[in-house]
């Protein structure tokens, strides 16, 4: 941080007054010339509030994506798969047991497994090849997208959030003042505050796991030198498809999520996959605060574009991604 | 080796369809959407056109109808695509196609392309379909988007008192089309819409589109369907929405009212316009009800069809009668075919259908409100039946036509 902040000042500045102005426009109650030149506040904080909250569930796919790069070098487009059929595992165990959380275990735990395979199975067999992989992993999604329409129809499947997370909280944050003087609080949806918090503990969980544990030692040194690591007698098949699982597993959670505060059916895959993509090419391939930073950021334009530029929401992603790979290539917390 | 297998495959599928021809078979090709958002639309319209199966048998004279289905995904390439995969691939000679009103568009274009075969619209309501540059063979048995809202902007001024609302539609020509006759006649009685939001057909999220919808309006109209719809009813419960509520015609239908969950209980009491009131009790649509019911068990459909059922129903009515009448000639292009499809007036189970001379239905619309049968189960209760709307909806066609074609801002909210 302050290393940044020595080698480019200006920058620096520039950040720092656009997060005092954030955290003005957060805080404050606005005045009337504001609200009229750009639309009353309850609107915009309910979108950065939705655009923080859909960067959690980004992230929750994107980390997963990007863990399984930074170690094996393996661009896995089947990652939006995992994410469907950990949806779909979610709404069938939720449906059939009534028990929200449970859906979360057993997607956690079934989508690991699926990794596990493909890992052992398919991924083993054609290690360092990278352009290889990507093809069979296309493939793979292709026929995964198939099998699950087979399975699950063309429908739309929601699952259904617990009762003690329907409905709005009121935010200690004004949106609005009336002319009486009292006060509008800000009402936002419960689960999405959950779902967001959740999203922060595993991100923290998981930075914390490579970090400051051996098994996250061993992730490391194998980000930065697979053959080394391997020579000093770690097990480092064991550390993949430990990898591998547990980001698997991430984007069966995430479609647990998903399902829940939206919906899932065939094409989110594809939705997902596109949206992690971006997310790490904005973020950094393999660095898992650049997914975190990536995602925010993504989910913000999101949300941000489709209240006050409706018509062009879409470009603004892409455009984000863009100006990324022309001024960053590697993207923003990349660290090669 | 794999080649002359392959042409052997070839060769041997060739022989099979022109045994097929020899046992004078009609062929029909059918598009619905099974895929994407309005794959439950699609489904019970499937539902509807197997129920007019049932009630009228495929037999035409000494030949037989076989129907084909494809599956779209409501984008208009996908319908072109399945259409012409049922000519080309299947070889059909009549279209029951298609059921989205950008589809709508996108096949009646295609259709000109194919002057010997025959289209009829199977659900699709955008109004350009058949207003502007009709195709002489695209027949439509259904109203389109803006004559299911007749009734529905009086209703709300007059009765209701509303005075300003707003919109919330999907950004597509069906529901231009539904807000176009919504907006014409609630501000032709003197009533305010105040803002119009679009969102992209296939919108998950919504929690902003419902933080930015206005306070300061009587009641929002909700131009949305399928898996959208439940989506938005979901997060609007989420976010604690308490608004009025009106309805388009595929919101306030059994599509999203038979949907999993609460969040539809939103709905209740919400005022809405379509092409069918589930609840009517005139004696062909009762009829209609109970073979729908009958035809499929309870898990697999819904309580009472939705206007899509109805709308695949009708039009394959038609399409089969229209072929009795002619004994199932085809020859001269369809020629005897086609004068019998645009004179035939259908006694469809939603009131008498005839088309005018652009082949667009006039038909009966429905004002009606939603109530819960104490069960849990919701349905559109009849409040106002209007006959003979045509497409002009009742106006000059030289002030409809000044108007201009509905769009995300067009008509002005204004009396024309």
């Amino acid at each position: 941080m302050t290393r940044f902040i020595e080698r480019h000042p200006a920058w620096a500045l520039i950040v720092l007054i656009a997060v005092a102005v954030l955290l003005w426009l957060i805080l404050a109650v606005w005045p009337p010339g504001l609200e009229e030149a750009f639309g009353r506040k309850r609107v915009f904080l309910n979108a950065v509030f939705n655009g923080i909250t859909l960067g959690g569930l980004y992230f929750l796919v994107a980390s997963g994506f990007t863990l399984i790069f930074g170690l094996m070098r393996n661009v896995n487009l089947a990652h939006g798969s995992l994410y469907l059929f950990g949806g779909y595992i979610g709404y069938a165990i939720s449906a059939w047991t009534g028990s929200w959380i449970l859906g979360f275990v057993i997607a956690f735990l079934g989508v690991a497994l699926v990794g596990i395979v493909l890992q052992i199975v398919v991924f083993r067999r054609m290690e360092g090849q990278d352009l290889r992989q990507t093809m069979v992993t296309i493939g793979l999604s292709i026929v995964f997208a198939d099998l699950m329409l087979w399975a699950f129809g063309g429908d739309f499947y929601q699952i259904q959030t617990p009762s003690w997370l329907v409905g709005p909280v009121e935010l200690p944050l004004v949106t609005a003042v009336r002319s009486s003087g009292e006060a509008v609080y800000l009402r936002y949806p419960m689960v999405r505050l959950v779902i967001f918090v959740a999203a922060v503990v595993i991100g923290i969980a998981m930075w914390l796991a490579l970090n400051r544990t051996r098994v996250g030692m061993m992730v490391r040194a194998g980000v930065d030198d697979r053959d080394m690591l391997a020579a000093t007698g770690v097990p480092i098949q064991l550390v993949f498809v430990a990898v591998f699982a547990l980001g698997a597993g991430l984007a069966g959670i995430a479609g647990v999520v998903g399902g829940t505060f939206q919906s899932i059916s065939p094409g989110e895959d594809t939705r997902f996959l596109l949206a992690s993509l971006v997310v790490v090419i904005v973020g950094g391939m393999g660095s898992i605060p650049g997914a975190a930073l990536g995602a925010v950021i993504i989910g913000l334009a999101e949300q941000l574009g489709s209240v006050y530029i409706p018509t062009y929401a879409i470009v603004v992603t892409f455009l984000i991604m863009v100006l990324v790979l022309a001024l960053r290539p590697q993207g923003l917390l990349a660290r090669r | 080796m794999f080649k002359s297998c392959a042409g052997l495959v070839a060769l041997s599928s060739l022989l099979l369809s022109s045994a097929a021809m020899a046992q004078e078979k009609i062929k029909v090709g059918v598009t619905a959407t099974l895929e994407g958002t309005y794959t439950v639309l699609g489904e019970d319209g499937i539902r509807g056109h197997q129920t007019a199966i049932n009630t009228l048998g495929k037999k035409v004279g000494d030949k037989e109808i076989e129907f084909i289905i494809a599956s779209t995904d409501a984008t208009p390439d996908s319908a072109v695509r399945a259409v012409r995969k049922l000519i080309e691939q299947d070889k059909v000679q009549i279209l029951l196609s298609p059921l989205s009103g950008d589809e709508g568009i996108a096949v009646k274009n295609f259709a000109k392309t194919r002057p010997e075969l025959t289209f009829i619209n199977a659900a699709s309501g955008a109004q350009e379909t058949t207003y502007v540059d009709p195709a002489p063979n695209f027949y439509r048995y259904n109203m389109d988007g803006a004559q299911w809202q007749v009734g529905l902007g009086k209703y709300a001024y007059e009765t209701k008192g509303y005075r300003k609302i707003a919109t919330v539609g999907d950004d597509y020509s069906f529901i231009y089309t539904q807000v176009f006759g919504l907006v014409l006649e609630f501000c032709g009685a003197g009533g305010k819409v105040t803002n119009r939001q679009w969102v992209p057909l296939g919108t998950k999220d919504f929690a902003s589109v419902i933080a930015a919808l206005p306070d300061d309006v009587d009641a929002i109209y909700l131009g949305l369907g399928g898996a959208d719809a439940v989506n938005f009813l979901n997060q609007y419960q989420q976010a604690g929405g308490k608004a009025h509520l009106m309805g388009g015609s595929i919101m306030v239908d059994q599509t999203i009212l038979s949907a999993k969950g609460n969040a539809k209980n939103a709905l209740i009491g919400t005022i809405a316009a379509s092409g069918q009131a589930d609840t009517w009790e005139d004696p062909g649509w009762q009829k209609f009800v109970k073979a729908y019911q009958d035809a499929f068990p309870p898990n697999k459909r819904f309580p009472s069809p939705s206007l899509l059922a109805t709308n695949y129903y009708n039009s394959t009515a038609a399409l089969i009668l229209a072929l009795r009448q002619v004994n199932g000639d085809l020859s001269n292009n369809q020629a005897k075919y086609r004068e019998a499809l645009a004179k035939i007036e259908l006694d469809a189970p939603n009131g008498k259908i005839k088309l005018d001379s652009n082949r667009q239905a006039i038909g009966t619309n429905f004002v009606t409100e939603v109530v819960d049968d104490g069960k849990g189960a919701l349905f559109s209760k009849v409040v106002k039946v209007i006959p003979n709307v045509n497409q002009t909806l009742g106006y000059d066609p030289a002030v409809f036509s000044k108007i201009g074609l509905p769009s995300r801002t067009v008509p002005e909210c204004k009396k024309y």
